[in-house]
This record gives structure tokens, C-alpha cells and sequence, in this order.
């Protein structure tokens, strides 16, 4: 298949070696699960259960709300023993509002929707629905709700449907290893997905360094003549949805715009997964393959645990530390954010948990830049990151703004380059966050002005009503005088 | 627990650093450098010590005042810093000229403006251009190579009473290839006839001629230039625009008159073009950041060296070239950024052609 170069990139030690042999083992059912309301972009879910109530396993636990927002399922049966707040796996280590859920250790599924008998007859919008009600969110990292991204065959003109089999971050081989287990199950996913988008044409892409996934995708995929499965050159971000589309199709993404509006979708292997155990068998997600790696873990592994086990559970099933770590990382090492702690439960778009030495993450104290432009070549993006850095350092987020720092993907390639260690990517962060506010806040006061506006025109409305009243009046009293004095 | 959260990823890194990148180019410097040494002897690896030796001095001194770590003055910028200066002096001069044009350097050109990475001009060629103007002759006395152990290198004793005596030996002056074609110029002699008593340019490639440290032996300057691209330390876009921009220049004008103008290969083999091209205009924190930037950089070195070379009172232009360019760098960068992704040059959205539904 023809690809298409993309700019920049780098190679960093990928390290997925420690990983990348070991078959998908499930986790035992630790002793309790935590299910936070918000494992996705969007809304957080609201909470159908109550304390003490028992629930079995695929039972929605919570409703999505609104158009951008995803369901929770409980992962096992058992007993609903808490609704409160505990941490997130997110960085600022704030609770939000979780389900605790002990198992009974049998594992009962509850009474499931019925499997969509014949799915490529069916009318998109069902699978749409079912895939929304399965609490199915991207599974690459991002969450993002998988249905509204099934929906848009309705609102573009689509050709192709990505599958994203890359996996360009390093130690991560979670999705290498359910391409080369569960083959057929991601390809019947990858049908349905394109039948439920409209789309002629499939595309598997997946980075040459897994050349196993990549035959056992082939032969998975061998019977369907719009399926092609594509090696894709090694080169970090390879995996991000618009260098990907790039490097497929040639097309480049409009700044501002969708890999929609210029025909493709892009989705998640995993996520295919579990589209195929929602519209196959009604099966929701609940359970996802988990990357544990990295130098302090004893035993790395790739497990298959159940939404809202504990980090801790799973490090304690690869054999705990082998060493303190330097780092402890959600997700891949390039794009990953950092774990608030062990405590924190397993959620849909965790595709790593690394346990890093100080020798792997390699800190070093920033010195200054030395304008080497190496950051220059290798931002995927085009952008500058030298400059950008320097305005942000001086906190004009202006002048960031004018060279594109919203642009910026984080993909970390600069920050990783860089001689002199700057964080760069912890600098466009930060400046993305300021611009943001700096938007809501000038939105609001827009509207507050308009507000403003509509009030002072009401009032005046008001007493220019109540003048012509009086004159009204007024006018009227001496009509009656007059009549009065002509009687 | 464990997690001190602090800073976004990433949570690896590269395995460059600074320190990394600067022992590098010296280790790119060295074969030059040691083959100068054996051509100009004692008196070169005396000035050569003293010219390093200070810059690092000052460098440390610098670091004291402005109460930054002492760690910066072993990060290899000073060393570098040094080490090209000596390249650029002629290899007799006395100690003073080191150790001042280090002064020029470190002090003046690299710590007034904030120390690594700020500095507007490349402190080498600052330090050169300031000993030039205020020392002109002991600037431009250049001697013949006298190869170490040869019958005419002077011992150790005579090195140290011409480094640290200014007891310079009248006899052995000779006019670089560059400055010999200007002077027969300036008296009427065609170029036509003056080249015939200049090296060739096979000697000139290897070294066996008069001028700097790093003027001398392009072809070692080449291989150690060759060993930072494979290294990626630098890339071909800046030598490739000064050489070049150099080339065209010369090749264009000895086409139109040959009496008057020297040719394009004359001007890439003579005076310190490849040590310019290779190691100096590549000067990372003086010049663009950009590929194409770095490009229109190094042309732009290259023909203000060619224009300086042939018009101005220098027989050599290739430091003042690139001082000149230098205080470009802020504008070349401007405009030179890259397209960014799903933009236009000018940084509008790219249209979507027709794909609405």
C-alpha cells in the first residue's frame, strides 16, 4: 500500500520487549472495584444505584447525560458498598464521585440486550445506540465517546474508516497483543463499525515493529476484500489520528477542523473489540487489557483487568517494585500523565501503568537553550517550539498563541529531544490552560455585557412605557375636563 | 505517595544533553587541530593552551559573579568557545593576544548579553574581529608551516620566548594565499598572474601553506564537519549556503573578468571557508533555527564573504560575514518558520475543498 511521509517525529528506545511476549492474562477479581462517573470527555455519568443494592455484571451502574457523556457498567456481581468520593487517575489527584463495588465472586452476568442479530442489516443508527449504551469511549487514551464519533456518517461525506493499530508510545503492547489474540474479533468490530459509518473502505494501520499483530491481522482480515491491513514505518507519533490519516491517505487535516471533514474516521483496535462484544453478544465494556511495564515493576505484563480495579492490585499481581520508581505513569511515557498514586482504580482509556527507574525517565535539571533548532525538525506539528517556550516564559500568551502553541499536539517529541531538558510540552500545557481561561473569561464577560445591554434596554423599555401611560392619562384627564367644561 | 507530580510528560528522554553535544564538536575539532599542532609546533599548542585556558578562567569568573552554577563552565561551551579562537589566530602570536581575545569572548561577547544561549554575536568571531582591528599586525603575521621535529620548528625554548617573549622571528612571515593575491592586486598585478606563485590547491586542501590553525587542511576540517552531520549534530544546510553562496560568487565574477576576480575554487579552498562553513557559522545559539532558515543563513555568510574578500580592506571576510549575518538571525528566523500542520504558510486553516456533505 502507498504511504505518505509525515514531518518530523523521533525514534525513542521503545522498550516494548519487556511486554510484548507475554499473552493477556486476566486479573483475579480483586476485593473491591471503584468505578468513577467520569471515565471519559464529556459528562459524567449519574449514578443509578444506591448503597447495598446488588448489581450484576454488565448492569448499567450508571446513565450517560447528555448528547456528550458515557454509561457505566458494573464490571462483576456484588453489592454496591459505597457512593462517594475518592481520587481519579488523573493528575490533580481531586475525588470525584465513585462507585465502590464488592464482588460475590460469581461473576454473574445480568440479562444482557439481545445481539444484533444480523448487523450489516441493520440500521446504523441501532448500532450506534447500542455502542452509546455499552459505555463503549476511545480506548487509545483519549475516552472520547465512541458513538458520537459512529454518528458522523450522517453529517459528512466519508470514505474510510482508520482502525489505529500503531501503538507508537513506547512500552505499551496492549493493542499489539489483542491484534495477535483476538484478530477476527477487532476485524468483525472494524465491519460493523464501517458499515454503522457508511464507508467503503477499512484501513488497519500498525507500526512495522509489531510484524506478529500485523500477520495475524492479514489473516484475520484475508475474507474481506475492503479491508487492508497497513505496515506503517516506525516513527513516533506515528499513532496521533492526523499524522495517521496523513501517512495513509496523503490528506492532511485543516487546522480547526475533523479527520471527518476530510472523509476519514479514525478509531481504536481496542475500541473495535468492543464494539464487536456489544452488537455480537450485548456484552458492555467492562473490563480492558492493561499494559503494566517499565523498570521498577518486577514482572511486566499485559493484563486484563476489570474497570475499577486499583493500580495498586494490578502492580501487586505483577509482584509489586523490584525498586522504588522514579516515575509512575498513566499511559505511555511520551503522552501519559503522571498517577497520583497506587490508589487509583483502572479506567477505560488507561492503556499503560508504567513503574519507571530513574535511569529510564532520564530527568535532568534544565539548563539554558542553546538554540540547537533540533526541536524545530522534529515538531510533527511545524510549530517552534524554541520561541513559543521563550513567549510563555515571559507569560505573553499572545505572542504563543500567533505561533500556534493551540496547535500543538503534546505528542512530547520536543521535550524529549531537547540537550538542555526544558519541559517544553509542561510550557504549552501551561499555556494552553491559560489561553483557555483567558477565552472562557472574555466569553463571559461578552456575555455579562450582553446581559448588561438587554437589562438597560428593558428598563428603559419599562419607563418609556410607563411616560407614555402617564401621558396617556394625562391626556385623558383633560379630555374630560374639556368635555366637562363644554357641558 | 511516591509521585511528586510536577510537570507533564514526557517521562523519558533522549540521550542528548549539552555537554554531550560540545565534547562532540571538539571531538570533531581534534584531528585538525592535532595536524596544525604538528605543522605550526610549540609556539601553536602554546597560544592554543592559553587561548582555552582563559576562556574557561573567565568563564568560571563570570559564573561567579552572576551567581550561577559552576557547572556551566565544564558544560564545553567555553572550551569550544576557546578553542575555535585559537583556531582563528595566527599560531605565532604572543600569549597576550589569547588570553585578551578571550576577555573579547567569554566576558564581552558571551556573559554581557546572559551567558549560554543568549549571546546575540558568536563570541570566536567577536574576540577575532576586536584583536583584528586593534592589533592588525600581529594579527596578520602568519607563518609558513614548520612541522614539529622538522630542522626549522623551533624547540620548546624558542616556543616559549615567541608566545611569552614576543621575540617573533622576522624572518619566517609569510602573506597567506589570500592576503598575497590582494596586495599584488592593490599594486597592479592581475589575478591572472599572482595565482601562479599560490599554493595549489591541492596544498591548500592539505594544510602545507601559510594562515590560522583552522585555516590550514580544509580536508580534515571536511572529515571532522562530515562527523557532526553523521552525529546530527549539524546538518548540510549551513556549509552547503556558504560554500555555496561563496562558490557562485567567485565563479560568476572570474567569469566576467578574470584579471580582476579569483575563482569560486579558489575562494572555497583558501582562508578559513571550511572551518567557517563546518564549525562556525554552524554555531548553534548565533544562527537560525530553522533548516531553511539555516540555509539562507550560510548563503548569506557566503556571499558577504566573497563581497568582503574582494572589496573591503580584509583580505579574509569570513569572520565579519558572520558577525554580519548574526544580527539577522532574529529576522531570517521570522521568516523562515515552518508551514505548520493543516495550515497555510501564513498560518490560515487549509481550505477544504468541496468535502462538505
Amino acid at each position: 500500500m502507498k504511504l505518505f511521509p509525515i514531518r518530523g517525529g523521533i525514534h525513542p528506545d521503545y522498550r516494548k520487549e519487556q511486554s510484548s511476549e507475554r499473552a493477556i492474562v486476566a486479573l483475579p477479581l480483586p476485593a473491591l472495584l471503584y468505578i468513577p462517573l467520569q471515565q471519559h470527555i464529556g459528562a459524567p455519568a449519574e449514578v443509578l444505584v444506591s448503597e447495598g443494592q446488588a448489581v450484576k455484571k454488565g448492569q448499567m451502574i450508571a446513565r450517560s447525560t447528555g448528547a456528550i457523556s458515557a454509561p457505566q457498567h458494573a464490571p462483576t456481581s456484588g453489592t454496591v458498598k459505597a457512593v462517594t468520593e475518592i481520587p481519579a487517575p488523573h493528575p490533580s489527584g481531586l475525588a470525584q464521585t465513585t462507585i465502590v463495588i464488592e464482588p460475590d465472586g460469581r461473576d454473574e452476568w445480568a440479562e444482557l440486550p439481545a445481539a444484533i442479530a444480523d448487523p450489516f442489516s441493520a440500521d446504523p443508527q441501532t448500532i450506534a445506540e447500542r455502542v452509546a449504551q455499552s459505555g463503549i469511549v476511545g480506548m487509545g487514551g483519549a475516552a472520547f465517546p465512541s458513538a458520537v464519533k459512529l454518528n458522523l456518517g450522517s453529517r459528512f461525506k466519508l470514505d474510510t474508516l482508520l482502525l489505529n493499530g500503531a501503538e507508537c508510545e513506547p512500552y505499551l503492547t496492549c493493542d499489539d497483543r489483542v491484534m495477535r489474540e483476538h484478530a477476527g474479533e477487532i476485524v468483525d468490530g472494524a465491519r460493523i463499525m464501517a458499515h454503522a459509518l457508511g464507508v467503503p473502505r477499512v484501513v488497519i494501520a500498525i507500526e512495522d515493529n509489531k510484524p506478529q499483530a500485523i500477520a495475524a491481522m492479514t489473516e484475520a482480515a484475508r475474507a474481506f476484500a475492503e479491508i487492508v491491513v497497513a505496515g506503517v514505518p516506525v516513527q513516533y507519533p506515528m499513532g496521533s489520528e492526523r499524522h495517521l490519516v496523513q501517512a495513509i491517505t496523503g490528506r492532511e487535516t485543516p487546522a480547526k477542523k475533523l479527520t471527518a471533514d476530510i472523509g476519514v474516521v479514525v478509531h481504536n483496535v481496542a475500541t473495535a473489540r468492543a464494539v464487536h462484544h456489544a452488537v455480537r453478544f450485548g456484552r458492555p465494556l467492562v473490563a480492558r487489557v492493561v499494559t503494566v511495564s517499565g523498570g521498577a515493576v518486577r514482572e511486566a505484563n499485559n493484563i486484563e483487568a476489570p474497570i475499577g480495579a486499583r493500580v495498586a492490585d494490578l502492580i501487586a499481581f505483577c509482584g509489586g517494585f523490584a525498586s522504588e520508581p522514579a516515575s509512575l505513569v498513566n499511559g505511555g511515557p511520551m503522552m501519559g500523565q503522571p498517577l497520583p498514586g497506587l490508589d487509583v482504580p483502572v479506567i477505560k482509556g488507561m492503556s499503560g501503568i508504567l513503574a519507571l527507574t530513574a535511569g529510564e525517565t532520564n530527568t535532568q535539571p534544565a539548563s539554558p537553550c542553546i538554540r540547537c533548532g533540533t526541536c524545530v525538525s522534529i515538531c510533527p506539528c511545524g510549530l517552534v517550539p524554541v520561541e513559543m517556550a521563550a513567549f510563555i516564559r515571559k507569560d505573553n500568551f499572545e505572542a504563543a498563541a500567533r505561533l500556534g502553541v493551540m496547535d500543538c499536539v503534546s505528542c512530547g517529541s520536543c521535550s524529549w529531544v531537547c540537550p538542555s531538558h526544558i519541559p517544553l510540552v509542561h510550557y504549552f500545557n501551561y499555556a494552553k490552560g491559560m489561553i483557555n481561561a483567558q477565552e472562557r473569561d472574555r466569553r463571559k464577560n461578552e456575555q455579562t455585557k450582553v446581559l448588561a445591554e438587554a437589562h438597560t434596554l428593558r428598563v428603559e423599555k419599562a419607563a418609556e412605557a410607563r411616560r407614555a401611560m402617564m401621558a396617556a392619562k394625562k391626556a385623558q384627564a383633560a379630555a374630560k375636563t374639556e368635555e366637562k367644561a363644554n357641558a | 505517595m511516591i509521585n511528586a507530580i510536577n510537570k507533564s510528560g514526557p517521562f523519558t528522554h533522549g540521550a542528548s544533553n549539552v555537554q554531550k553535544t560540545m565534547y562532540t564538536v571538539l571531538l570533531a575539532l581534534l584531528p585538525a587541530t592535532a595536524f596544525n599542532a604538528y605543522l605550526f609546533g610549540w609556539p601553536a599548542l602554546l597560544l592554543f593552551v592559553v587561548t582555552v585556558g582563559a576562556c574557561v578562567v573567565i568563564e568560571a569568573g563570570c559564573l561567579i559573579l552572576a551567581d550561577q552554577p559552576m557547572k556551566a563552565a565544564f558544560d564545553g561551551s567555553a572550551v569550544l568557545t576557546g578553542w575555535l579562537l585559537a583556531m582563528s589566530l595566527p599560531p605565532w602570536a604572543p600569549w597576550w593576544i589569547g588570553a585578551l581575545g578571550a576577555v573579547f569572548a567569554i566576558a564581552l561577547a558571551k556573559h554581557t548579553f546572559g551567558g549560554l544561549g543568549q549571546n546575540m554575536f558568536n563570541p570566536a568571531m567577536v574576540a577575532r574581529v576586536a584583536l583584528l582591528v586593534s592589533f592588525p599586525v600581529v594579527m596578520t603575521a602568519w607563518v609558513l608551516p614548520h612541522p614539529l621535529f622538522s630542522a626549522s620548528a623551533p624547540g620548546l625554548g624558542d616556543a616559549l620566548a615567541i608566545t611569552f617573549g614576543g621575540q617573533m622571528p622576522d624572518s619566517v612571515s609569510a602573506a597567506s594565499a589570500l592576503g598575497y593575491v590582494k596586495t599584488e592586486l592593490s599594486r597592479g598585478i592581475p589575478v591572472t598572474q599572482s595565482m601562479a606563485h599560490v599554493p595549489d590547491l591541492m596544498d591548500m586542501a592539505l594544510g602545507f601553506r601559510a594562515g590560522s590553525m583552522g585555516e590550514t587542511s580544509a580536508i580534515l576540517i571536511l572529515a571532522g564537519g562530515l562527523f557532526l552531520m553523521a552525529r546530527r549534530i549539524i546538518s548540510w544546510h549551513t556549509p552547503l549556503g556558504v560554500m555555496g553562496g561563496l562558490f557562485l560568487m567567485g565563479t560568476l565574477f572570474h567569469a566576467i573578468d578574470p584579471a580582476r576576480y579569483t575563482d569560486g575554487m579558489f575562494h572555497v579552498m583558501s582562508g578559513a571557508t571550511f572551518l567557517g562553513a563546518f564549525f562556525i557559522a554552524t554555531d548553534y545559539v548565533t544562527s537560525p533555527v530553522s533548516k531553511k532558515g539555516q540555509l539562507v543563513f550560510g548563503a548569506g555568510v557566503g556571499v558577504l564573504t566573497w563581497v568582503i574578500r574582494t572589496y573591503a580592506g580584509y583580505p579574509e571576510g569570513m569572520a565579519f560575514a558572520i558577525l554580519l549575518m548574526n544580527s539577522l538571525t532574529p529576522i531570517i528566523d521570522q521568516y523562515t518558520r515552518p508551514r505548520a500542520f493543516g495550515r497555510t504558510l501564513k498560518g490560515e486553516p487549509l481550505p477544504l475543498a468541496g468535502r462538505d456533505k
